[in-house]
């Protein structure tokens, strides 16, 4: 079936794609936005999350069909032009980074975390951030960042 | 593989009852899992999303009906007021993530006996709207609802449409045994309702059955127990009813021994799980009667 819908602002036509295949997928092997990434399927890990409408999901477990005519953004929209959005800015100065893998998941989540809580607490953070799994850095670092990006924004405001 | 696409609630049920084999996803946090793992390769998707109607509630006479496709984060940010159970309990499901597309009516159409929806459902006495095309709407008690493990009384053409409720009028609450506190399938659950109007106690049982349940016995005997004297502020709980209660509720679950946990440990969860929730609801429930009095 062929496939319109809006990522990262850019309307995007793909066509041949198969009824039972993910958002993730497409993204990734048709729209040519690897940042998402694929590491279970299964909406365990939360590195595929993306905005779907504005609200950030499992690209995972969202069929394609089901973007129809609906607005998508992934880690690729984040930043403005060259410059880092300051989540993604904060990860880079506190080594909230190590293999990668997670880490866009984790920009979109937190990303959404501080649109809508500045200045979110520790629990708020943790509870957040619940379903994305980092198998390198131990989470510390990654809290870290939110809090950095957290302070930076609303010092900013 | 079709992907069908209706935009009203006729066209969905014309589509089902044309298509019964036609899967319906509305969160897709069960439905593609399926898929991406190749358990399930239906004849169609049956994608509801676009039925905007299904992601409504309402409140018309003192009685709630929440449209089948309302996630579990808008039950939690729009009716944890009105049902506190219910918003409790979807607290605790998946992640963030999964709450912002995963609910009630999928929870319902997958009728694990895990799902934890069903124990506030069963608690709060809900009532599934279910409708076919050809036979109309039928409206489904909870409890006759769940018929075993991921069976449902739902007919092969019958969409659910809404739950209905009504909005609490005494403490409820929710908990659940799981290994962390996010993203864990329950190993057991327990809701608790109080019904103070009516004198009635409801509960609802998860994941220590083939099917969510209700603990008759328990509720029947606490109703009689408690001491709802209107007006007056309500005596503590004596140590024997909590006791008790515990116990009728863990002999009410008939649990198996799984991956997830023992049958033994069940049970024993089961207990210390009423016994909580009957001790915060009735602390709830006697602070609220002291200040009326
Ligand atoms: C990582 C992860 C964690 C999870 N954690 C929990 C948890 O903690 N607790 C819990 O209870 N569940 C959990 N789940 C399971 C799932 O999120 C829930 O069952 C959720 O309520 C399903 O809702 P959905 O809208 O996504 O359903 P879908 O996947 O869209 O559908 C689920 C089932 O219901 C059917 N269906 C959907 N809508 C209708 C309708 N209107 N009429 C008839 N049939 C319908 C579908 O055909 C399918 O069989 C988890 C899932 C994942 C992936
Ligand atoms: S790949 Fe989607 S949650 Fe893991
Ligand atoms: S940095 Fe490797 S999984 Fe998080």
């Amino acid at each position: 079936m062929r496939l319109n819908f809006t990522v990262n602002g850019r309307a995007e036509t793909v066509d041949d794609v198969w009824e039972g295949e993910s958002l993730l997928y497409v993204l990734r092997e048709r729209a040519g936005l690897p940042g998402s990434k694929n590491a279970c399927e299964q909406g365990e890990c939360g590195s595929c999350t993306v905005y779907l409408d504005g609200v950030p999901v499992c690209a995972c477990l969202v069929a394609a069909g089901q973007a129809e005519g609906r607005e998508v953004r992934t880690v690729e929209g984040l930043a403005d032009g060259d410059r880092l959005d300051p989540i993604q800015q904060a990860f880079v100065d506190a080594g909230a980074v190590q293999c990668g893998f997670c880490t866009p998941g984790l920009l979109v989540q937190a990303h959404d975390l501080i649109e809508r809580v500045p200045r979110p607490s520790d629990p708020e953070i943790r509870e957040a951030l619940a379903g994305n799994l980092c198998r390198c850095t131990g989470y510390e670092k990654i809290l870290d960042a939110v809090r950095l990006a957290a302070e930076r924004k609303a010092g900013a405001r | 593989m079709a992907f069908l696409r209706p935009t009203t609630w006729p066209e969905a049920l014309a589509a089902k009852a044309e298509l019964p084999g036609a899967v319906p996803i509305q969160g897709g946090t069960d439905v593609m899992v399926e898929i991406n793992f190749d358990v399930r390769r239906p004849e169609a998707l049956l994608d509801l999303t676009r039925v905007a109607e299904l992601a409504r509630w309402s409140e018309t006479g003192g009685r709630l009906r929440v449209g089948a496709g309302v996630p579990y984060s808008r039950v939690i940010g729009e009716l944890g007021d009105r049902l506190p159970g219910l918003a409790q309990a979807s607290r605790t499901v998946g992640s963030p993530q999964i709450r912002n597309r995963g609910t009630v009516g999928g929870n319902l159409g997958a009728a694990s006996p895990a799902g934890d929806s069903h124990p506030p459902l069963l608690a709060g006495g809900a009532v599934i709207e279910v409708e076919s095309a050809a036979r109309g709407v039928r409206m489904i008690p909870a409890e006759e609802f769940y018929l075993g493990v991921k069976r449902s009384a739902l007919e092969p053409d019958e969409l659910i449409r809404a739950f209905h409720a009504e909005p609490a009028t005494g403490p409820q609450y929710f908990s659940k045994v799981g290994t962390r506190n996010a993203m864990v399938i329950a190993v057991c659950s327990f809701a608790l309702a109080l019904h103070p109007a009516e004198r009635r106690v409801g509960t609802g049982i998860g994941s220590a059955a083939p099917t969510p349940l209700r603990a008759r016995a328990a509720e029947e005997f606490l109703a009689a127990e408690l001491d709802w004297a209107a007006g007056l502020a309500p005596a503590g709980l004596a140590p024997g009813v909590l006791a008790r209660f515990g116990e009728l509720v863990s002999e009410a679950a008939a649990p198996i021994d799984d991956v997830r946990g023992t049958a033994g440990y069940r049970r024993h969860a089961l207990a210390v799980m009423a016994r909580r929730t009957l001790t915060w609801a009735w602390n709830d429930y006697r602070k609220a009667r002291e200040q009326c009095a």
